[in-house]
């Protein structure tokens, strides 16, 4: 296994291992509650939570959980952070708790965050796996909102409720409805592949000999 | 009887799990590729999906109401264990049905449509029979949608595209104009 620093372990997650962008994971709540901006945060602030909150516990616990059962255990663990956080923005924001209705619920279930246990913090010292896990989260977080954005501004002409081009808008409702999502990240994923693409030609025009090191 | 159709119904086309809700998306992209897989896959899920429905009620009926705020950390664990014992039945009594679900079967404990199914259906207050009707209907819709995917894929392989759009970016379209399409449905409900 690779060493890694600990800014790599944090800084990997934002951008470079995006978990929803880059290895597609959590893709379920990416694409169901990010219809408006305000709704995105609330799920990227409830995952980023419950996310830094296993790891910890399960970085702590590591020798004491044994292998047969750790993904049970992990997924037990998961699963009472997320009860907190549903009961916590339920007494809080109970009109965004409602919005997004069943999908706290799922946090359970977002692989993302079961994969991090598995991968990292089952394995590496409790700092490091907050590190890592604050790195995900912001990199969840992140593309939640990249999604959140062009649906809401796209769909009702608004970002954060906050109107942006006046009465005369007509609003792309598809937008915000499913079939937005699905279009969305998929040109979102379009934009990033053509970037990737003309990347890599520009840096093999510029230097032909050297052999360009893959980002692992 | 009608109630029961209605909810069959909704829960196939109107409010498909995935092309609506967004659920089960790991396994949407990941075996759709052909479709004779994605009917398996689908198999694999309408089965659960029966077995959920049955635990899920009864843990709503006789357990939940004395301790609700356990109700998600026992639905994860009574859905993983049960699909781990009917795995274990499976194998037993018909190692020709393993073989055909092969590695799907146990993926779908961690498949985020069984656990909203589970929680949908009691937040509904469905009773047994509605709660099966609404299984098989998630069940069904889910097969649907993996089963046009897969088609459109196997058809998509013989055609040339841009070089940035393939993979995860085309499927993701596809799945787009899918659910477009469906979003036609939702006049079946209101109508009826």
């Amino acid at each position: 296994m690779r060493v890694t620093t600990p800014q790599q372990d944090f800084t990997r997650g934002i951008w470079r291992e995006n978990p929803v962008l880059i290895q597609m994971l959590g893709l379920c709540p990416a694409l169901a509650v990010t219809n408006t901006v305000v709704n995105a945060i609330a799920m990227g602030l409830a995952t980023f939570f419950v996310l830094t909150g296993s790891s910890l516990l399960v970085s702590t616990f590591k020798k004491l959980i044994p292998n047969q059962v750790r993904i049970s255990t992990y997924i037990v663990i998961i699963a009472t952070f997320v009860t907190v956080i549903d009961m916590t923005l339920q007494a809080a924001v109970p009109d965004i708790h409602k919005e997004l209705g069943a999908f706290i619920a799922l946090i359970v279930v977002n692989c993302m965050i079961l994969g991090r246990q598995e991968a990292f913090a089952s394995k590496k010292p409790v700092g490091r796996s907050l590190l890592d896990a604050a790195g995900t989260g912001i990199g969840f977080m992140i593309a939640l909102l990249i999604l959140g954005t062009f649906r809401e501004i796209l769909g009702s002409g608004s970002v954060l409720g906050f109107s942006l081009f006046g009465s005369n808008f007509e609003p792309w409702v598809v937008f915000v409805l499913p079939p937005g999502g699905f279009l969305t990240i998929g040109f979102v994923l379009l934009g990033l592949n053509a970037y990737r693409k003309r990347r890599d030609e520009r840096a093999t025009a510029l230097s032909p000999a050297v052999p360009q090191e893959e980002a692992a | 009887m009608n109630n029961l159709l209605l909810i069959l119904i909704s829960a196939m086309v109107v409010n498909n799990f995935t092309l609506f809700y967004f659920l089960g998306l790991c396994p949407f992209m990941g075996v759709s590729g052909r479709v004779e897989t994605a009917l398996r896959m689908g198999a694999a899920n309408l089965f659960v999906l029966t077995i959920t429905s049955i635990c899920a009620w009864f843990l709503y009926a006789f357990i939940l109401p004395a301790a609700p705020y356990l109700r998600l950390i026992s639905f994860i664990v009574v859905i993983a264990s049960s699909v781990q014992i009917v795995e274990i039945a499976i194998k037993k009594i018909s190692p020709a049905l393993f073989r055909a679900l092969g590695i799907y079967l146990p993926l779908i404990t961690t498949n985020c449509a069984i656990l909203f199914f589970a929680i949908q259906s009691t937040n509904k207050g469905y009773g047994f029979i509605e709660s099966l009707f609404y299984a098989w209907g998630a069940g069904l819709g889910l097969t649907l949608a993996l089963v046009l995917m897969a088609s459109i894929r196997e058809d998509s392989e013989l055609v040339t595209v841009p070089e940035v759009a393939k993979g995860t970016a085309l499927t993701f379209i596809i799945a787009g104009c899918l659910s477009l399409a469906f979003m036609g449905f939702a006049g079946l409900l209101s109508a009826s």
